[in-house]
């Protein structure tokens, strides 16, 4: 009886709906899957903007003090007047360099990896997955994406303003994010606050979004534990994204108030700079800022992770024909380890001088954490044994996530140990440990999603040819690149330096027993060019990605990878409103080779 | 195809969207005024004194009951939509907006009162000393330590307890307010302006926290001293940056306000939009009250909180 | 409370929010004179202000939200925040006073 009301109830809609004009229907869109592509395409712009901060940064590490060819002239001439001293002669300031390397931070975890993996995929795909027409709250997500986008153009526009972007790192230690720029009044750093403010509050009205339309917009006979796993991962992401974030945005007022009305929050008493008092009253708690940063920065790096490890889910459960192996054990890790990632934090913190007594706290919290995050790897990789696997390209992307993401997540256990950290803290070993998670781990899952998703939002298939030589070239130059950095910081090599650690090599300090041999300083040079290599492996990607929306193989189905979740038993590329009869489940997300059955996979909305 | 439970109750939740949002949204809001408050407790445990009797509190009483009544006739306007009773919800709704107009109003006269109160301290004892003996005929240890109460609004018993002696007078800071009560007035702003000397009025004695014996004194009440400027290191309006406590104090209460003044928009919307919206939408207008009167709830909430932490202790 | 939609249960409703109404400005007088009547332990004063703010707090929650007589997933989703939120200010406030003091690393010097 629902199925008939809603079929009429659409042509009713279709005759009286008038097509919406090209701002409606592209930029101030209401629709899911409009918002989606729009996140997606954004963030997407943002991951190469940052990724190009960071190749002008290696060619500083790799070969300080000598001009960034081409790119420094480039780059000198983007930033106009205040080149002179930024970037003279081509070459990169340390102040540029601060500035670059905080910027790369900043976009690469705010402005690209979350709104593409948590915004993005979870805008298309969710709703879909979950059998809705649309988002709980339409406008409200539209606002989202806009607060996102002028999010990102504060942050874009401080390379521009006197002084440039924000240098204190993406961490924004006080005093320093106070300090770095004197001379400015409105500095890169007041841009960088208003700017994470806007997008604090657009991952909040997001987050708002995702888990009232999860509670409530789920389609009949949807129960919780006929979820797909990437909705479940969703789910928690939201929640973590709705509580961690307050605090910074908290903290991020207070140092907007300390930057512009001179308050000290986070400034202690007798503050001395270059020999001067600072006018300020003092009395502030440096440390207070980062408890309440990494309040938010922990549980960020599960909002980093979770929503990989979803799309890797579903793209592993359809590629091998077979259940995902431990749904149940899937979903329970994943909420615990939402719940456990708000009490971790204070490991990044560990060389703040903390007592005993709470570093064993949250080293013992650490450890625990790292259980179901184990657990849900080895259910992802027991899901491949006796699966018919077909290795397309979204599956080669998505089996190369659960190494990669195996390195990144066994090598923070010694960061996570106090006594271990001690020595690892602040070097390239922990640049290493977080990009292993983050660079081949999440955006390898992304480029997964991407390739697996595509038919469905344009009917047409990635090319197969170009996805496998931008996998192999990708998974080669992220693995070039971030392997020797674990040299790098065994050696003790810092990071942060613009020199790349030449004041710290023998070259410069013969003699000095911990000194940086030559044999660490030059791997700087390869890990550069690996890095190059991996902006050029990109290419067939870009050229697939624009190429295929309009010659791409076209799909021979609603269903082309023959799956069994519900956004493909909708139209190609789905309607307003998503589906052409309101769906009705039945099963599991995960009915593959179900024996018995007509095909090797049943639908959820499939009754018998 | 529509989006379902806009207005009805999903089943197995028991809810329509609007309701899973607004909490969702205040448990947001639970954390960021959390961190807040948090923030506050650390900067007070660490600070070596914390101003206690600053804030005017009849005035904060009196507020507190206008947020309060604000929130009781927010509950009856959606009760009384729920019986059918239009114009009388019409009413309550109006005196909602009224009270937090109120609120803010009453919060703007504070504020400006801060804003016009000064502190200034002298560059050696022998200036201060001066002064003191100046502004209130003495500079003993009782007038010493009623301007210290001035300061930290505590009363002498503690500054004693804490402190064992007073600090010299070139550490006093002396409280008042400059001729002609303007604003936001520094050091940097009047060199800058050439001033040779200020015209100064500093506070009767002890009148932070008041203690049993410790009576101000009238006789030296709203006396005008001239000050040289050379004579100055110091001189700040209660402002944010005068210290922690009037940072985070601005900081919770303008937070405050803004949501006030944001619920007030919206009650606004309500209140101009809801004849037409209860003709045609009776259910939703009551859904959209009951969701705008959960977050003016949890305002009043957070100021029921703000305000005895603030003021009181 | 339970159900809002009798009429007779609202009306009895609004007798209850009235009554609340008149507790909320007595608790606030009665925080207010315990101010002014000035007990000299501060950290009676702290517990005594604070559950006078829990208890109006309580009456706003419970009775105004009707918290008293809400849905699984409001409770589920604010307990959660409540614990989250002791854990930051309590986390937070350990971690802040567990430095280890200078004597206990380097001598009584």
């Amino acid at each position: 009886m629902a199925a008939t009301h809603s079929t009429t109830h659409t042509a009713h809609e279709a005759h009286a709906h008038h097509e919406p004009g090209f701002w409606r229907k592209y930029i101030f869109s209401t629709d899911h899957k409009v918002i989606g592509i729009q996140y997606g395409i954004t963030a997407l712009l943002f991951l190469f903007f940052g990724f190009l901060l960071m190749a002008a940064m290696r060619w500083q590490i790799a070969y300080p003090g000598e001009p960034i060819p081409v790119a420094g002239k480039i780059i000198g001439w983007l930033l106009g007047a205040e080149a002179a001293t930024m970037i003279p002669g081509g070459i990169m300031s340390p102040d540029l360099y601060n500035a670059f390397g905080a910027m790369h931070g900043t976009i690469m975890v705010f402005l690209a990896i979350v709104p593409l993996a948590f915004a993005a995929f979870g805008n298309y795909v969710v709703p879909l997955q979950i059998g809705a027409p649309d988002m709980a709250f339409p406008r409200i997500n539209m606002v989202s994406y806009q607060c996102f986008f002028m999010g990102g153009v504060v942050m874009l526009a401080s390379f521009f303003i006197p002084g440039g972007a924000a240098r204190s790192g993406w961490t924004s230690y006080s005093p320093l994010a106070s300090m770095a720029d004197l001379t400015n009044r409105v500095d890169g750093q007041t841009f960088w606050l208003i700017g994470m403010v806007l997008l604090i509050t657009s991952s909040l009205l997001g987050a708002v979004n995702f888990i009232a339309t999860i509670i409530q917009l789920r389609a009949k006979g949807m129960s919780w534990m006929r979820l797909p796993f990437f909705v479940w991962a969703q789910f928690v992401t939201g929640f973590l994204l709705l509580l961690a974030f307050p605090p910074l945005e908290a903290a991020g007022v207070m140092q907007l108030m300390d930057n512009v009305l001179d308050t000290s929050f986070f400034l202690p008493s007798g503050l001395v700079i270059s020999g001067q008092p600072v006018d300020v009253s003092g009395g502030g708690s440096p440390l207070l800022w980062q408890h309440l940063f990494w309040f938010l920065g922990h549980p960020e790096v599960y909002v980093l992770i979770l929503p990989a490890m979803g799309i890797v889910a579903e793209i592993i459960a359809c590629n091998t024909r077979k259940p995902l192996w431990g749904y149940k054990a899937l979903v329970h890790s994943v909420l615990a380890i939402g719940f456990l990632s708000f009490i971790v934090w204070a490991h990044h913190m560990y060389l703040t001088g903390m007592g005993t007594k709470i570093s064993t706290f949250f080293q013992t919290t650490t450890m625990i954490i790292s259980i179901p995050s184990v657990i849900i790897l080895t259910a992802l990789f027991l899901s491949l044994w006796g699966g018919s696997i077909r290795f397309n390209t979204p599956m080669l992307f998505a089996l190369a996530f659960l190494p990669m993401f195996g390195i990144g997540g066994l090598t923070g256990l010694p960061l996570g140990f106090n006594a271990s950290d001690i020595l690892l803290h602040d070097t390239y070993y922990v640049i290493a440990h977080f990009h292993y998670v983050v660079a081949p781990g999440t955006i390898f899952a992304l480029f997964a999603g991407i390739y697996f998703w595509f038919p469905k939002a344009t009917g047409r298939f990635m090319s197969e040819g170009l996805g496998r030589i931008h996998f192999v070239l990708s998974f080669v130059f992220m693995n070039l690149i971030f392997g020797p950095m674990f040299l790098q910081g065994l050696a003790g090599m810092l990071r942060r330096m613009s020199d790349g650690g030449a004041a710290y090599s023998l070259a410069q300090n013969p003699g000095i027993e911990g000194a940086l041999s030559d044999a660490i300083i030059n791997l700087n040079k390869g890990v550069s060019m690996a890095a190059w290599g991996l902006g050029l492996s990109q290419i067939p990607f870009i050229i697939n990605f624009f190429w295929s929306i309009k010659h791409g193989k076209k799909v021979p189905s609603d269903n082309p990878w023959q799956a069994t979740t519900l956004e493909w038993q909708t139209p190609t590329p789905p309607p307003h409103g998503n589906f052409a009869v309101e769906p009705e489940v039945h099963r599991g997300p995960y009915d593959y080779s179900v024996p018995g059955a007509k095909s090797d996979y049943s639908p959820q909305n499939q009754s018998h | 195809m529509e989006i379902p439970y806009t207005v009805t109750p999903r089943k197995d939740t028991g809810l329509y969207n609007a309701k899973v949002g607004i909490w969702l949204f205040l448990a947001s809001e639970v954390m960021l005024f959390g961190a807040l408050f948090s923030s506050y407790v650390l900067l007070r445990v660490g600070a070596p004194f914390w101003p206690e009797g600053l804030l005017n509190i009849p005035i904060g009483t009196f507020n507190t009951w206008v947020l309060i009544t604000s929130s009781v006739t927010v509950v009856m306007c959606w009760a009384n939509l729920k019986l059918g009773n239009f114009n009388k919800a019409r009413v309550y709704l109006g005196l909602t907006i009224l009270c937090a107009l109120g609120f803010v109003g009453i919060k703007t006269v504070e504020y400006n009162d801060k804003f016009t109160h000064y502190t200034i301290r002298f560059t050696n004892d022998v200036t201060a000393a001066a002064f003191l003996k100046e502004a209130y005929g003495n500079d003993d240890e009782a007038t010493r330590s009623g301007v210290f109460a001035n300061t930290y609004g505590v009363p002498d018993s503690k500054v004693v307890a804490k402190n064992k002696e007073l600090p010299p007078p070139r550490f006093l800071e002396i409280t008042g307010h400059l001729e002609g009560n303007p604003h936001f007035v520094t050091l940097k702003k009047l060199k800058a302006k050439n001033a040779e000397t200020i015209t100064f009025i500093p506070d009767a004695l002890n009148q932070g926290k008041k203690e049993k014996g410790a009576a101000p004194d009238p006789a030296h009440d709203h006396k005008k001293v001239t000050v040289k400027m050379s004579e100055l290191v110091y001189l700040s309006a209660y402002t944010p940056q005068r210290n922690t406590y009037f940072a985070i104090y601005f900081t919770l209460t303008g937070l405050h306000a803004a949501h006030v003044i944001g619920g007030a928009l919206v009650m606004a919307y309500l209140f101009f939009t809801g004849r037409r919206w209860w003709q045609k939408a009776p259910e939703q207008y009551t859904n959209r009250i009951e969701v705008a009167g959960l977050f003016w709830h949890f305002v009043d909430l957070v100021w029921i909180f703000l305000f005895p932490v603030l003021y009181l202790l | 409370m339970g159900d809002h939609s009798s009429p007779e249960q609202l009306k009895k409703d609004i007798r209850v929010y009235l009554a609340i109404f008149v507790a909320l400005l007595v608790g606030t007088v009665l925080t207010v004179w315990l101010y002014y009547i000035h007990i000299p332990n501060v950290k009676v004063t702290i517990a005594i202000a604070l559950l006078v703010a829990s208890v109006k707090s309580f009456l706003v929650a419970g009775y105004f939200m009707h918290l008293l007589s809400e849905k699984k997933v409001i409770y589920a989703t604010l307990a959660a925040t409540g614990f989250f939120f002791v854990a930051l200010m309590a986390l937070t406030l350990w971690s802040m006073n567990d430095f280890p003091k200078f004597t206990e690393v380097f001598g009584n010097k």
